[in-house]
């Protein structure tokens, strides 16, 4: 399995494509942070001008981990795109390269050689996480240095800076959490088609719809919300939420890994049986 | 068990939807033979080739490598082919040497890039990426890819498509010289009767997925006999008998004459058999080519009769 994983990780790491992802983050965090420091002042003075009426606010507000909770906003479509460009293309683009026909008919099972390129689609989801989280935190900490961290929301809460790096890692392993089911869902679509078009579409029409789905004002909405896997996406909210929600976090963590699991088990049973005709 | 049989493949069927691209298929390749697959395009030839290298699952029957069923010793038999099916795809974003090296690692080996990139006159482009490389280019390094490790077995689907007249030359060269020199056994598809006789030891002729003759080149293309023409009314009961004495379809040529192939001793059974279906039978004549019969078949000019299931044995 070792040498398997090696070797898509090095067609993976080969590929224009993979490199499209870490480009547009490497190049959007930055230009956000840029933003923030030449606008943000009156952006984040226009949220406590609110609260300043009831409230003394002391201290650097405006620092890394605010920016960074607000660039986690990305998780909900842009990241997810990144990750379907290459989790959609792992079985899509042998089909259209025709290089299945190099693969598929040596020793290695099929069953062995999903394993691999799931693990490395898992690989590649974690990495483009890590660098989000790293440049955001990273190239805050330089600009506007660090703080308490202030959460919007219904109720207003203040986490103190010592408590952040651990709630920065959590965030981080639930937010990995929700862009490995992301990325399963991306990978089942990628067996089903001969064109990484496909899963790229249907991996964003899925969320789409299941978000728009999951937030409609009405009773059906809330009945279905909690089915949904994309209810259970935010679940890197809670790490910023005091104190921590462990119940909904362990729930959420179940939901997502379950319907990772399900995704990995139904691509499985399809492209083991698959007749390979590209 | 016959330790000498390298592949062999029992009531091999394949269905898409419900058209039979290969039906009942039954081969025998011996180790140290090149045995040629021939067959006019859409025959079942790539259809079959995707069977033995375990890429499309059959609907019917089996296949057995070294003497061990594919189904369950996938990984085992496997280590010991090389295939190469169809057009030759690549990594186009990586290296000739690096395709090759992944190709190798699958294999559970390491070494032998170099000198199959040599065996296949592509050792100055070896670091070149393949996108660079011209169709011939990468129809030789498809051919590498099959050698490497040199494998008992080697499976090669139209490995001459596309090549220049010198690049023909030379696959075939070098396919003859992997069995005389090495003693690898080779399958070799074609839709070119010049290319298996020039290339081949033994050879089977597939037409609409089902087998129409096997046997060693030398016999079936020198033996004169082995296509029959029957003159015989109606014809469509005769065409009918005589597929079923042959156990292959059968072609009506001009007006009421069927061509089938048939070995001369059975010519007996066939007569018998037409006249015991009440057919007015005219004429019954040997004719030496299965060159004639396989350029009919290729040609598509007359009409092949379907088959009705496969109800004909016996």
């Amino acid at each position: 399995m070792g040498i398997l994983v090696r070797l898509e990780l090095l067609k993976t790491f080969r590929k224009w494509r993979t490199f499209i992802g870490f480009l547009a983050i490497g190049l959007i965090i930055p230009l956000v942070h840029v933003a923030f420091k030449l606008e943000g002042g009156s952006a984040v003075r226009s949220v406590t001008r609110a609260l300043e009426g009831d409230f003394f606010l002391a201290g650097n507000l405006f620092n890394t981990y605010f920016i960074t909770q607000l660039i986690l906003n990305s998780l909900w479509v842009h990241v997810p795109f990144l990750i379907s460009l290459v989790a959609g293309d792992s079985l899509a683009g042998e089909a259209t390269a025709g290089t299945f026909r190099l693969l598929l008919i040596r020793p290695p099972s099929r069953s062995a050689i999903l394993l691999a390129k799931y693990l490395t689609t898992l690989l590649y989801t974690a990495s483009l996480v890590l660098l989000l989280f790293a440049l955001s935190l990273g190239l805050g900490v330089v600009l506007f240095g660090t703080g308490d961290l202030l959460v919007p929301g219904r109720i207003l809460t203040v986490l103190p800076e010592a408590l952040l790096p651990g709630r920065m890692a959590l965030a981080f392993a639930l937010a990995l959490a929700a862009m490995w089911c992301v990325a399963s869902l991306a990978f089942f679509f990628s067996s089903l088609v001969e064109n990484a078009v496909g899963p790229i579409v249907g991996t964003m029409a899925v969320l789409v719809v299941f978000l728009v789905l999951g937030s409609l004002p009405m009773d059906l909405s809330a009945q279905v919300r909690p089915y949904l896997f994309t209810s259970h996406m935010n679940v890197w909210q809670s790490a910023f939420a005091d104190p921590l929600p462990w119940d909904t976090v362990r729930t959420a963590v179940a939901w997502l890994a379950g319907h990772a699991i399900g995704f990995y088990l139904a691509t499985w049973y399809i492209f083991a049986r698959k007749d390979i005709l590209s | 068990m016959d330790t000498d049989v390298i592949l062999r493949t029992a009531g091999l069927g394949k269905r898409y939807g419900n058209r039979w691209a290969v039906q009942d298929l039954n081969l025998t390749v011996r180790r140290g033979e090149v045995f040629g697959f021939l067959g006019p395009n859409g025959a079942g030839k790539s259809t079959t080739i995707r069977m033995l290298l375990s890429l499309v699952a059959p609907t019917t029957g089996s296949v057995e490598l070294f003497g061990k069923p594919l189904g369950s010793a996938r990984g085992d038999v496997l280590r010991r082919v090389g295939g190469l099916v169809e057009r030759a795809d690549f990594y186009l974003y990586l290296s000739a040497r690096k395709n090759l090296e992944i190709v190798s690692a699958l294999r559970g080996g390491k070494d032998g890039v170099d000198e199959v990139l040599h065996t296949v006159g592509l050792a100055g482009r070896a670091d070149d990426r393949v996108k660079t490389f011209s169709h011939g280019m990468k129809q030789r390094l498809g051919l590498a890819q099959a050698l490497l490790g040199w494998p008992e077995f080697i499976i090669l689907d139209e490995p001459t498509s596309g090549l220049d007249p010198q690049g023909i030359k030379e696959v075939r060269e070098l396919i003859r010289r992997l069995g005389t020199e090495r003693g690898i056994t080779v399958f070799l598809s074609s839709h070119l009767l010049g290319e298996i006789e020039q290339t081949a030891t033994s050879m089977a002729i597939i037409n609409r997925g089902v087998l129409a003759v096997q046997g060693r080149v030398r016999e079936l293309l020198e033996g004169g006999d082995n296509v029959v023409r029957v003159r015989a009314t109606p014809w469509e009961t005769a065409l009918r008998v005589a597929e079923g004495v042959a156990g292959t379809p059968a072609l009506r040529v001009e007006g009421d004459a069927v061509d089938v192939p048939l070995a001369a001793d059975r010519v007996p059974l066939l007569v018998a058999e037409l006249l015991r279906a009440g057919t007015a039978i005219h004429a019954i004549v040997p004719r030496r080519s299965l060159e004639d019969y396989f350029l009919a078949i290729t040609e598509g000019a007359t009409d092949i009769a379907p088959r009705g299931g496969r109800g004909t044995e016996g």
